[in-house]
Formats: C-alpha cells, sequence, structure tokens
C-alpha cells in the first residue's frame, strides 16, 4: 500500500528546521557557510505550532507540541494539543503513536519520500551537492533573514508536493511552509528552545 | 560344464530376467519422501503435509541481476506479465503499482466487510464522533497524505484499521517502482506455483516455465540494454528440481566412477579380461536383484538407495576375488563356508536397517540384503561352473607372502593397538558436546552457497522462513474460515502483549459468511446514518455536507453480496487466502503463520502462551505447528532408531558368530578389530570436527557387518591352518578391501551428504578393520606350515 506521500518530508522538514533554530553562530550571508553551521547541530529542542490547511476542511487543523532532534538520524514530533500523538523518525523508520495504537512504516518503502529525506540529511550535512540532486535550490535574502525555496526535480513528487518554503533569520529557521499541488497547505512555526 | 552348473545356470537366467522386468517396471524417485517417516505420528502427517502441499513449499523465489535499475525493472514487468498468463503459477509479485493497486482497490471497496472495527457502536452519534476526531489526528501527520484522498469516503478510517492489521510494510523495498533488494541491485519476484510442492515433474515444468519466460522477456529489451542480466531462482521447488537432479547425476557419475576403478584394480592383479568380466556377474545379478526387491517392497525405488547401492559393487566383487584367488581346490570346502558365514554377518548388518522408518535407510538394507545373497549365490553355484578348463590368474603367490611378511613385521608393535581406543575416546570426550548433529539440514543435499542465497532473497523479500504455523481443521472450507477468524480474536491480544509479532490469517481477505453479515448488520440504513452524522461531528472543523460520499459507500457495502474467492481473483490477496486454505483428507485446514517479535524464532515462553491460548478455545480444533522443531524431531528419532538398530544389528552378528565358532576367544578375535575400528573412526571424525549424523551410525554398522568378513578369514587361517594358503588369503583381503574402500571412497566424495557420511565412515573403517584382524589375529600354530612369518 504505497499511498502515502508528502507527510513524512512534511514532518522532516520541520523537524529540520527546528535544529536550524536551534543553531546560533555567526557567518557570512553565504548559502554553503548556512549548510555548515546546520551541520554542526547536535541536539535540538524546541516547541512548535502547526496549522494545516485543507480543502475539505471547513477550519484549519491546528496543533503544537515540541520537536526533538538528535544527531544524526533521530528526529521526534511531540504533538500535546489538541490531543497528544508521538512520531518518531529513527535509522529511518517511521513510528507513529496514538493512545495505545502504534503504527510503523519503513521509508525505504517509501521511495517518494526518499528524496524529501533526502534534502532534509542533505541539508544538516550542508552537502549541497545531494541537495540540488532532488531539488531545485533558491536562495534568497540575507543571512539577516533569508529564505529557502526548495521544488521538486522529481515529477511523481511533484504531484504531491509544489513546493516547499523555509524561512530563518541569521542562522535560525522560523518556518517551514509546504504547499501541495492540489491546494492544501501546512505552516509550521518554530518557538524558542526548550530549557533542559 | 557340469549338470549342475547347468541347472544353476539356468535358474539364474530365469531370475535375472524376472528381475529384469520389475525393475524395468519399477517407479524410480528422487524427491524428499526417502526422509520422510513411513508411518508418521499425527503432527508428523502434519509437518509432512506443509512439505508437500504447503505454501511454502510452492514459493520461488527470482531475482533478476546485471543491467541497470531501471532495464531490471521493464525486465520484472514484462516477466511478471508473461507468469500471470502461465496457468502453473496461482500468484505472481513483483510489486508493481498496478498490482498494488489492484489490492488496494479491493481492501478499499470491500472495507466495511473486512475492517475488524466495523460493529454496531462504531456508527452510533459517539462512536462516529470519535472514528472521525481520531481520523483528523491521523490527517494531520504523515500518514495523513495516505488517508485525505479517500477521508470524505472513509472518514471512520476503516482502510487504515485494514492496513494496520496486514502489519508494516514487511514487503521487499521498491526500486524503479517494483521490488528490489534491500541495496537494490537486484529485481525481485514471489512466485507461487500452483502444483504442490511434492509433484517435482510439475515443479520442474515450473522452473523451466519460468527460464523460458526470462529468456523472452530479456527479448524484449534491446540488446544494449542486457548486460550481464541474469536470472537467480530459490526457493523449496527449485531445490527439489535440482536435488533430484543432483542425485540422477550423482548415482550416475558415482557407480561409474566406481565399477572404473574396481575394474582397473582387478585388472591389475588378474592381468586376466576373461577373470574381470566374470567378476561382475554377481556384482550385476546382485544389483538387478537389489533393484527388484525394493521395487516390490515399496511404493518406488530411491535414487538415493541406488547411490548407497554403488557399494555393493565393492562388496560383491569381493565374494569372486576370494574364489579366483584362494585356489580352487579349496574353495568349497574351505572358503565358500568362511564367505558364507561372511555373508550371513554382513545380512545381519543389513537386516537391522529394515525396520527403520526412515524409507531410505529401510531401502538399502533391503537393496542390500537381497544384493549380497544374490552375489553370493552366483558366486558359489554358478560362477564356478563357467571357469574355463585353462582359467588361470596371475599367481599371488609371491606377492602374497611379501605381504605377510609385512604383516609380521607390523605385528610386533600391536601392542601399541591399545593406543587407538585411548586417542579415540579423548577424541570422543573432547568433542562430546558436539558429538551429534540434530538437525534435519544435516540431510540437506542442497550446496551451502544455494542456502546462503536462498537465505538472502528471502531476507530482501521480507519473506523468512515460517517456522510455526496454527494449522486449524474444519469439516469444510466455511468453517475453517470461521476456525481461522476465531483463533484470529484470540491471537490479537498475544501481539498487544508483545508475545508475537504478528499473524497471516486467510479470514483477513476472505472473513467468514456470518461474519461479514455481522458487519453489514452493523452499518445502518441510509436515512438513520445522515441523521447522526451532524450531531457527530459536532466540535470538529468538519461539516456533515462533505460526507455524502461516505453516505453512498455505506449504503453500498450494506446491501452488498456478500465476499466469495471470486472477488478475490487477480489480486495477491487472493493467492495469499488460497495459499493458507488447504484441503486435506475428509476436510479442510486453515493455516495462521506466526511471526515472531524480534527474531525469527518463538521464545519457549511465546510458545506455550500461544499454545495455552489454543488450549483454551474449545470450539476450535487446531494445533501450533513448530515446523523446524518437528523436522528436527523427526530427524532425532531417525538417529536414535538408527543408533538402536545398530546396536542391535551388532548384537546379532555376535551371536551368529558365537553360534558358528563356538568359541569364546575366537568370537573375541573376530569382533575386537571390528569393535576397535569404529572406535577409531568415530573418533577420527570427530577429531576432523564432523559432527556425527545418522549415516555416520549406519556407516559403523556397515564396518562390523563387511570387516568381519577380513576378521572371519583370519580366523579361518588360525583355526584351519592346513586348508588354503595364508599368503593367498592374505592378498585376497588386500585386493578385496581395496575395492571396498574404493567403492566407499568414491561415495565420501558425493556431494549428497547422506552418501558422503556413509562413504568417509566405511572406506575408512574397512581398511583399519583389515589392519586390526591381521595384527590381532592369533598366528597359525604348526611350525612346517608355511615357510613365511605368518606361520
Amino acid at each position: 500500500m504505497r499511498l502515502r506521500r508528502p507527510g513524512v518530508g512534511v514532518l522532516i522538514l520541520a523537524l529540520a528546521a527546528a535544529c536550524a533554530a536551534a543553531a546560533q553562530t555567526t557567518a557570512p550571508p553565504a548559502f554553503d557557510e548556512l549548510l555548515q553551521l546546520l551541520a554542526a547541530r547536535r541536539h535540538g529542542h524546541v516547541t512548535f505550532t502547526e496549522v494545516q490547511q485543507l480543502a475539505m476542511l471547513d477550519r484549519p487543523l491546528e496543533s503544537s507540541g515540541e520537536l526533538l532532534y538528535d544527531a544524526p538520524d533521530r528526529l521526534e514530533k511531540r504533538t500535546l494539543k489538541p490531543r497528544a500523538q508521538t512520531l518518531i523518525l529513527e535509522h529511518g523508520v517511521l513510528t507513529a503513536r496514538r493512545g495505545h495504537r502504534t503504527y510503523v512504516m519503513a521509508l525505504r518503502d517509501y521511495p517518494q519520500v526518499v528524496p524529501l529525506v533526502e534534502s532534509i540529511r542533505a541539508t544538516l550535512a550542508g552537502d549541497r551537492a545531494a541537495l540540488e540532486r532532488t531539488f531545485r535550490v533558491q536562495f534568497d535574502g540575507t543571512l539577516a533573514h533569508w529564505t529557502l525555496r526548495l521544488v521538486p526535480v522529481d515529477a511523481t513528487l511533484a504531484g504531491a508536493v509544489k513546493d516547499i518554503r523555509i524561512e530563518g533569520e541569521r542562522d535560525a529557521v522560523r518556518t517551514v511552509e509546504i504547499r501541495h499541488s492540489d491546494g492544501d497547505r501546512s505552516l509550521l512555526s518554530i518557538g524558542p528552545e526548550v530549557p533542559p | 560344464m557340469t549338470r549342475p552348473g547347468v541347472a544353476g545356470t539356468l535358474i539364474w537366467a530365469l531370475l535375472l530376467i524376472i528381475a529384469a522386468g520389475i525393475a524395468a517396471r519399477a517407479t524410480y524417485t528422487a524427491d524428499l519422501s526417502a526422509f520422510l517417516p513411513r508411518s508418521p505420528s499425527a503432527t508428523q502427517r502434519l509437518l509432512i503435509e506443509q512439505l508437500r502441499t504447503g505454501p511454502a513449499a510452492r514459493l520461488i523465489l527470482v531475482a533478476l541481476e546485471g543491467a541497470d535499475a531501471r532495464t531490471r525493472s521493464r525486465l520484472s514487468v514484462q516477466l511478471a506479465r508473461e507468469l500471470r498468463s502461465d496457468p502453473r503459477f496461482i500468484a505472481v509479485n513483483n510489486g508493481d503499482s498496478a498490482s498494488l493497486e489492484r489490492d488496494r482497490e479491493f481492501l478499499f471497496r470491500h472495507r466495511y466487510l473486512l475492517s475488524e472495527t466495523v460493529t454496531p457502536q462504531r456508527f452510533t452519534v459517539a462512536g462516529l464522533h470519535a472514528a472521525i476526531a481520531d481520523s483528523l489526528d491521523v490527517l494531520a501527520s504523515p500518514e495523513g497524505a495516505l488517508l485525505k484522498p479517500l477521508f470524505t469516503r472513509d472518514p471512520t478510517g476503516e482502510m487504515l484499521t485494514i492496513l494496520e492489521a496486514l502489519g508494516p510494510g514487511r514487503g521487499p523495498r521498491t526500486t524503479e517502482g517494483v521490488w528490489s533488494s534491500r541495496d537494490g541491485a537486484r529485481a525481485l519476484l514471489i512466485v507461487q506455483t500452483r502444483a504442490a510442492g511434492s509433484d517435482t515433474d510439475a515443479q520442474q515444468a515450473a522452473c523451466d516455465g519460468l527460464r523460458r519466460a526470462f529468456a523472452s522477456s530479456l527479448a524484449t529489451i534491446p540488446a544494449a540494454d542486457r548486460h550481464g542480466t541474469a536470472l537467480l531462482m530459490s526457493g523449496p521447488p527449485v531445490f527439489a528440481v535440482a536435488s533430484r537432479a543432483m542425485i540422477k547425476g550423482e548415482v550416475m557419475r558415482l557407480s561409474g566412477v566406481s565399477a572404473a576403478l574396481v575394474a582397473l584394480l582387478l585388472l591389475c592383479v588378474y592381468r586376466s579380461l576373461p577373470a574381470l568380466l566374470l567378476t561382475f556377474v554377481p556384482v550385476a545379478s546382485g544389483a538387478l536383484a537389489g533393484v527388484a526387491s525394493v521395487a516390490l517392497g515399496f511404493d518406488a525405488v530411491h535414487g538415493i538407495t541406488l547411490g548407497f547401492g554403488i557399494t555393493l559393487i565393492g562388496e560383491a566383487v569381493d565374494y569372486s576375488i576370494y574364489l579366483f584367488i584362494q585356489s580352487a581346490a579349496h574353495w568349497r570346502h574351505s572358503v565358500w563356508p568362511t564367505i558364507r558365514l561372511g555373508v550371513l554377518t554382513s545380512i545381519c548388518g543389513f537386516a537391522a536397517l529394515l525396520p527403520s522408518a526412515f524409507p531410505g535407510l529401510a531401502q538399502l538394507g533391503l537393496y542390500s540384503v537381497t544384493g549380497l545373497v544374490a552375489a553370493a549365490l552366483v558366486t558359489r553355484f554358478v560362477l564356478p561352473g563357467w571357469l574355463p578348463r585353462s582359467f588361470a590368474i596371475r599367481d599371488l603367490g609371491a606377492p602374497g607372502e611379501r605381504l605377510a611378511r609385512a604383516v609380521q613385521k607390523v605385528r610386533a608393535v600391536r601392542g601399541a593397538l591399545w593406543l587407538v581406543p585411548l586417542l579415540a575416546g579423548a577424541a570422543l570426550y573432547v568433542h562430546r558436546g558436539t558429538l551429534w548433529n540434530r538437525e534435519l539440514s544435516a540431510l540437506n543435499p542442497i550446496p551451502a552457497a544455494d542456502q546462503a542465497l536462498d537465505e538472502q532473497l528471502r531476507a530482501d523479500a521480507g519473506a523468512p522462513d515460517v517456522r510455526y504455523v496454527i494449522v486449524a481443521f474444519a469439516p469444510d472450507r466455511e468453517s475453517a474460515l470461521a476456525a481461522a477468524q476465531t483463533l484470529g480474536a484470540l491471537l490479537t491480544p498475544l501481539i498487544d502483549q508483545g508475545v508475537i509479532g504478528g499473524f497471516e490469517s486467510p479470514a483477513r481477505y476472505l472473513p467468514p459468511l456470518a461474519v461479514q453479515r455481522a458487519r453489514q448488520g452493523s452499518l445502518p440504513a441510509p436515512t438513520v446514518l445522515s441523521a447522526r452524522l451532524p450531531e457527530a461531528v459536532a466540535g470538529l472543523p468538519l461539516s456533515a455536507a462533505r460526507l455524502q460520499p461516505f453516505l453512498l459507500d455505506v449504503e453500498r457495502a450494506r446491501t452488498a453480496p456478500p465476499l466469495n474467492s471470486a472477488d478475490l481473483e487477480g489480486t495477491s490477496l487472493g493467492a495469499a487466502a488460497e495459499a493458507l486454505l488447504v484441503r486435506s483428507g475428509g476436510g479442510w485446514s486453515a493455516l495462521l503463520p506466526l511471526s515472531a517479535v524480534a527474531s525469527a524464532d518463538l521464545s519457549a515462553d511465546a510458545v506455550a502462551r500461544v499454545r495455552a491460548a489454543l488450549a483454551q478455545e474449545r470450539r476450535v480444533h487446531a494445533a501450533l505447528l513448530d515446523l523446524k522443531g518437528e523436522a528436527d524431531r523427526l530427524y532425532s528419532g531417525y538417529l536414535s532408531e538408527a543408533a538402536q538398530l545398530a546396536i542391535a544389528g551388532f548384537g546379532a552378528i555376535v551371536l551368529l558368530l558365537w553360534s558358528a565358532l563356538r568359541s569364546l576367544a575366537r568370537v573375541t578375535r573376530v569382533v575386537a578389530p571390528l569393535a576397535l575400528s569404529v572406535v577409531a573412526v568415530a573418533g577420527l571424525l570427530v577429531a576432523l570436527g564432523e559432527r556425527l549424523t545418522i549415516l555416520h551410525v549406519v556407516g559403523m554398522l556397515l564396518i562390523v557387518a563387511v570387516g568381519s568378513n577380513y576378521a572371519l578369514f583370519f580366523d579361518r587361517s588360525s583355526a584351519q591352518p592346513r586348508q588354503g594358503s595364508v599368503p593367498l588369503t592374505l592378498a585376497s583381503l588386500l585386493i578385496a578391501n581395496t575395492a571396498t574402500v574404493l567403492t566407499f571412497g568414491v561415495l565420501a566424495c558425493s556431494r549428497i551428504p547422506v552418501l558422503a557420511d556413509l562413504g568417509s565412515t566405511v572406506a575408512p573403517g574397512t581398511l583399519l578393520a583389515l589392519l586390526f584382524s591381521a595384527l590381532l589375529a592369533r598366528p597359525p600354530a604348526p611350525p612346517d606350515a608355511a615357510p613365511t612369518g605368518a606361520s
């Protein structure tokens, strides 16, 4: 059953953004140097709010919670409101926990998702070449306020995800906006770091 | 030719024609039947049924390698298309989106009949509210992408329930739109044959069909893209076909090599072509008689039996060797009685195998008993009449005397023989923990490389070897499905408790009628449902008006005819359901393969808990079958039975010797070198790192049965020194022994483990038996008997 497409990518982008937000360094306003700083980040723990606008719903879906990251490949999204659910991505396996039910999926079974994962891995690793294999990447603005616009190169992905916009101030990611080709969109806003 | 000689020849010719007729009409097999018990217990019958007709026995794993991923994908799609139109295959899966789409389409269309959460409570206002709220949660998460296009038709998330029940994607990974190995370097297909696993001819046809389909699929690919493409196949049908071919090939090759070596040996010794040809008369007669007797005594003659039968060459030539070498004058009065006793002891050894539950051994026993009797009778009553008056072979007196002197020299160090049991005992003691190989795989003729490929493909395909299966028995198909449904309800809590990882059930794809009716009965009428919806979505970011498609789908499901197996046709789920529902005996069985939580094996505790759960459910007659455990127990049973039979055979030989020799000292002198050889060989094998199997045990019995002939000749030489020449006896024994060692040695080189084990035991064992017999024999007393040191 290979139906799932962009959802995982949304999550991962969000988590990556969270990590990026946590990075605090100064560097010249260059894309390559930004990526280097992101790669240097080992841990992150921030709050988030997310608004998803779906055409079939009367109101947007709003949720909030915390995001955690441990280098190199563990990402966790703990939704606290409106209802608790936990999503953990570890070693390429996504585990969703809702109430007493657990659902497990291996990302390797979903090649559509892999470019998205790879783009994030590449972003975190500062691997510009890998990033540009999957996306057409556009870096705009200054280090004080920059925008990364990612457009999937792969046609199968393009059907679901139109583009991804990551905005940041200096080296902290503030928002991740994903627009789907059917008009649905989601906006993830990163809040402050959660003190340990 | 004398009158009795003519009569003997006529009787021989008549019997030979009859035996040839029987052998020509016999059925020959080379499947796994040689290893299956003749009168199985109830559990063993289940095991055998699984091995013969079970779904696992019909599974072929296909891998395509070489070229690039895109080409492999095209090849996979083309091959799947060809195989799907081939009636020899009931299921062909390659993970292409079209077949996945068909499965998904089926599940979605029938979701209200298939989903376990469809109950009356689910469709109350409160139930609908909770289910829709859950679905909205999922919508906000990664799986939301799965649900989103279906949401207005399936707001209660039944599709997700079904997919969760089917388990996470344990299937292979996908590369270029088709299944591939984990590293992406091979495209994978999983194919199920229509024919049962036990039908080797049909499996051979299926394998050939697959290869042809690959060749014609390859022809559709431009030649420039094909570089290095290859087809790999694995799985029980492939193994069955390969091992049959191997057994056939090995039997032909090994008997040819054995016969050639023995012929070469005898030609060197006799320097006479007529003598050589005459030598093979008893051998051929014995082999023919052996095959005919097995054909009469069993349903079919197994290829492995013919493999074992090669050893008959090495033994049956002995009799004519004794006849030709040891002076014909002494033949009837002196040599023949000793041969007769030797034949009887050999027969004792082989006859001990007759009651074995392991058909391969029982056939070996019958074949050898008949073969040896026939060979001995031909040597005694037919061959002497055929010897031309001028018959002469090279005089072996001189080499015999040299041999006797050599033996005399070596006898000086015979005190060192005490070291043999000491060293062997030490080896056995050191390796006492790993003495026995108790796994059935010890008999597996499939080369290790092929087994490794199978393991790799299985891991890639996410199709681990099924070890635990629950078998539910029912009088008909529908009640088998009902039993599977009941068991499913029993097993689900065990998954939640982490006792088992999951299970498969035919009722997942084809719920029993009663369950389907109950689920349909849970669905409210359209007016009722549309009245409940606005209340149910109150407080949710959703208006009931958007859920019109939901109302339509529920009404369609409520009034639809129940699902039957025809609806499943064309989906991979249909094949899965088909494979898990088998007709057996007078009834039907539903199979529920279990998977473990992490590793391949369930813990003993988990097995006990599953069994306890089964015992509590009295409405269903079901049993948990541990396929590997049962197979190993079966083999372990063979092993201990073989040990008992070997001891019984040994006992019978000792009794026979006692009744013939009537002297404790003489019996001891005959038996001691044999026992010493057995101990030495056991120690040697173990010291070389072998773990003893059933055929090693049988081999030890054969050391005694064959080696007793040598010991008896030494006994005769010392008891009746005036009859026969000691040097000639020694020479004939050495040549006879060499022939035996040659044939068993050839067997030891076989790629088939059962043949190799037998050969590697008997070849060194009989050599040692001759050596030890020579060393331990009492030298003849009279000082004037012979000028050699042997006197």
